[in-house]
């Protein structure tokens, strides 16, 4: 570790962990509540879009994360027309938000910036300092924590994906708590998708989230579907990919330099390792997918 | 009966055409696409100025993956189109697949080799490149420590890290040369958080000269040279004015004056099959970026060394380490 405290490290895990916590804690809502979610990629990219858009044009960071966020619900209300309202296939809807998201928002960009690949180049006044998405995410985690495990809607949240009869016979409508869920799955994601264009990186790039919505949803998994052990599971993906960076071209004794290869399946290879036994039977909501 | 008036009306616009003479040219990118301010950016450039000066027509096409690339070329091959320009690696095999089928129209591939007889392979030395601005970040940087980030791990980006590690020693055979990839899949080249995470890293080790060949994940390099006040270079378009004052010098690929001089030889029927054209130093094809935007960062000293470099590699005299050669 030459020149390199360990906290600095550490903060870098953070910052990896940041916008995947908030996806994992996104597809939370959707899939706590019964309904699969596996268009976080796609709200991630609209949120990181809208975002850099808004603080471009706005000229301020924070106002880019709430409309990014707003701009999400939004997204998050459409899915539901799809799976609640008119009953699509869940796995076939979410995939066309995400393909939605790749060809759609190339075309917004065009008309606004005339250019396909990136908005323009956010100022420093205008970006957000880089321990923002860490905040926001442990912040998000802490509330949703509460939220599910000390309120009524948190409890709704569980029985709605259960057994949604008991709920339907307490009187709460399943379906209600559902477009709720969806709501805050959206508004959440695009939250994560906006703090990785306005502090992580200076503009939105075109399909920037490079696969964070599905990690996130593994880590989902690998966490139970629990907001603690799935924000842990993330910071674990964190700590690999800065493992990873820390890693490559470094020379081990009676082995020679480390290939890049396999420094780079790292945070895949444990996802497997840890879901094939160590942290036991994961297992999903009971009728997910069922609503 | 609207839709056969429809067809007929087309037939006719299509026959028109081919009275006229026109020439037809698609130019097939990669995933990055026309608008990544780098490679495929400047491979529009060409095709514009080919449109504007030579009056051809064309498409562009942008393939997402290297799967889809077979079917776009055979299609596109299989209408009114007498040229196809591939560019980028990524498209040799679906190439190297198509091209014989159609013996009759003219392929172009760029970054890659394909032994046809209607194809022409377009080379850049880009080793060649990497070692003159390795050489400008050994001498730019104070502590002797420099760093290199990769896109996707694949040869072509070997090839620059090796000459880029072999112009820093050349002058400063001590210095510190950190080498890091993004990853192994296409992502690589749009992922600018984790190019600004190794930037930061590389840099908090040491390195204060940064150069990358990532394509678009190059942003992310260039933020962390802003917040931590390094310098990065950059790589294929100009990016000196990305931030300037923190782009020392960028490595030009002149991808758009390949694609032009090849529509443009095509066009008079003297586009060479089976051929590979190579760039270099000599041709014009790779170069160092000095603009107003960088003027004052190069120091003369700099600058006669860049000279030097120039015309010992293109007499010879220097020989650069080449990734294709040494690992064939």
């Amino acid at each position: 570790m030459d020149s390199l405290s360990l906290i600095e490290l550490f903060l870098s895990a953070l910052r990896f962990a940041a916008p995947l916590i908030l996806a994992a804690v996104a597809g939370l809502y959707s899939e706590r509540s019964g309904v699969i979610q596996i268009a976080l990629e796609g709200f991630m990219l609209f949120g990181a879009f809208v975002g850099a858009t808004s603080a471009h044009i706005l000229g301020d960071g924070v106002a880019g994360l709430f409309m990014a966020s707003g701009f999400g619900m939004i997204v998050g209300m459409f899915y539901g027309v799809l799976v609640l309202k008119l009953k699509a296939d869940q796995i076939v809807a979410g995939t066309a938000i995400n393909m939605l998201a790749w060809g759609g928002i190339p075309v917004v960009s065009k008309m606004l910036f005339d250019v396909t690949s990136n908005t323009p180049a956010l100022e420093a006044s205008e970006r957000l300092p880089n321990w923002v998405p860490i905040v926001v995410a442990l912040t998000v985690v802490a509330v949703t924590y509460v939220l599910i495990q000390k309120t009524s809607f948190g409890l709704w949240l569980t029985v709605a994906g259960e057994k949604p009869e008991a709920l339907r016979a307490a009187g709460v409508s399943p379906a209600g708590v559902r477009w709720i869920a969806l709501m805050i799955s959206g508004g959440v994601a695009a939250l994560g998708g906006a703090l990785l264009s306005i502090s992580l990186a200076s503009s939105y790039t075109r399909n920037m989230t490079a696969g964070r919505g599905f990690m996130a949803l593994a880590a989902l998994i690998l966490g139970k579907w629990k907001p603690i052990p799935a924000c842990i599971a993330c910071l674990l993906f964190g700590v690999c990919e800065v493992a990873q960076l820390k890693l490559q071209g470094v020379m081990i004794p009676g082995f020679g330099v480390v290939p890049v290869q396999l420094v780079q399946i790292l945070p895949y290879a444990i996802t497997m390792f840890l879901l094939a036994g160590v942290v036991g039977e994961s297992r999903a909501p009971a009728k997910l997918g069922q609503s | 009966m609207l839709y056969r008036l429809l067809i007929s009306c087309l037939g006719f616009a299509i026959s028109m055409q081919a009275i006229a003479g026109e020439f037809n040219v698609a130019l097939i990118l990669d995933k990055a696409g026309k608008d990544d301010q780098s490679f495929n950016a400047s491979a529009y450039r060409g095709i514009q100025r080919a449109e504007k000066e030579l009056g051809i027509k064309f498409k562009t096409i942008e393939v997402k993956d290297a799967a889809s690339s077979e079917s776009m070329l055979r299609a596109l091959a299989g209408k009114k189109y007498d040229l196809m320009i591939a560019v980028g690696f990524s498209h040799a095999g679906a190439v190297k697949k198509v091209a014989p089928s159609f013996a009759q129209k003219r392929f172009v591939i760029i970054d890659s080799e394909v032994k046809e007889p209607n194809v022409t392979s377009v080379m850049f030395a880009e080793h060649e490149g990497a070692y003159l601005v390795g050489a400008m970040a050994a001498m730019a940087s104070k502590k002797a420590s420099v760093g290199f980030i990769g896109g996707m791990d694949i040869p072509l980006i070997r090839r620059f890290a090796m000459g880029y590690e072999a112009g820093v020693r050349a002058v400063a055979p001590k210095a510190k040369v950190q080498v890091a990839y993004i990853g192994v899949t296409g992502d690589a080249f749009s992922n600018p958080p984790k190019a600004k995470e190794l930037a930061l890293l590389q840099n908090a080790q040491g390195a204060d000269v940064i150069f990358h060949a990532a394509g678009a994940s190059g942003a992310g390099l260039f933020d962390a040279a802003e917040d931590k006040k390094f310098f990065a270079i950059g790589v294929d378009s100009n990016q000196n004015g990305v931030k300037p004052g923190r782009v020392l010098t960028s490595m030009v690929k002149a991808v758009d004056v390949a694609v032009y001089e090849s529509i443009k030889a095509a066009k008079n029927q003297q586009l060479p099959g089976g051929t590979t054209v190579n760039h270099g130093f000599a041709t014009g094809g790779i170069d160092m970026a000095i603009d107003a935007n960088n003027k004052s960062l190069l120091t003369p000293e700099m600058l006669k060394k860049a000279n030097e470099i120039k015309a010992g590699i293109t007499s010879g005299k220097i020989k650069v380490p080449d990734y294709y050669v040494l690992k064939k």
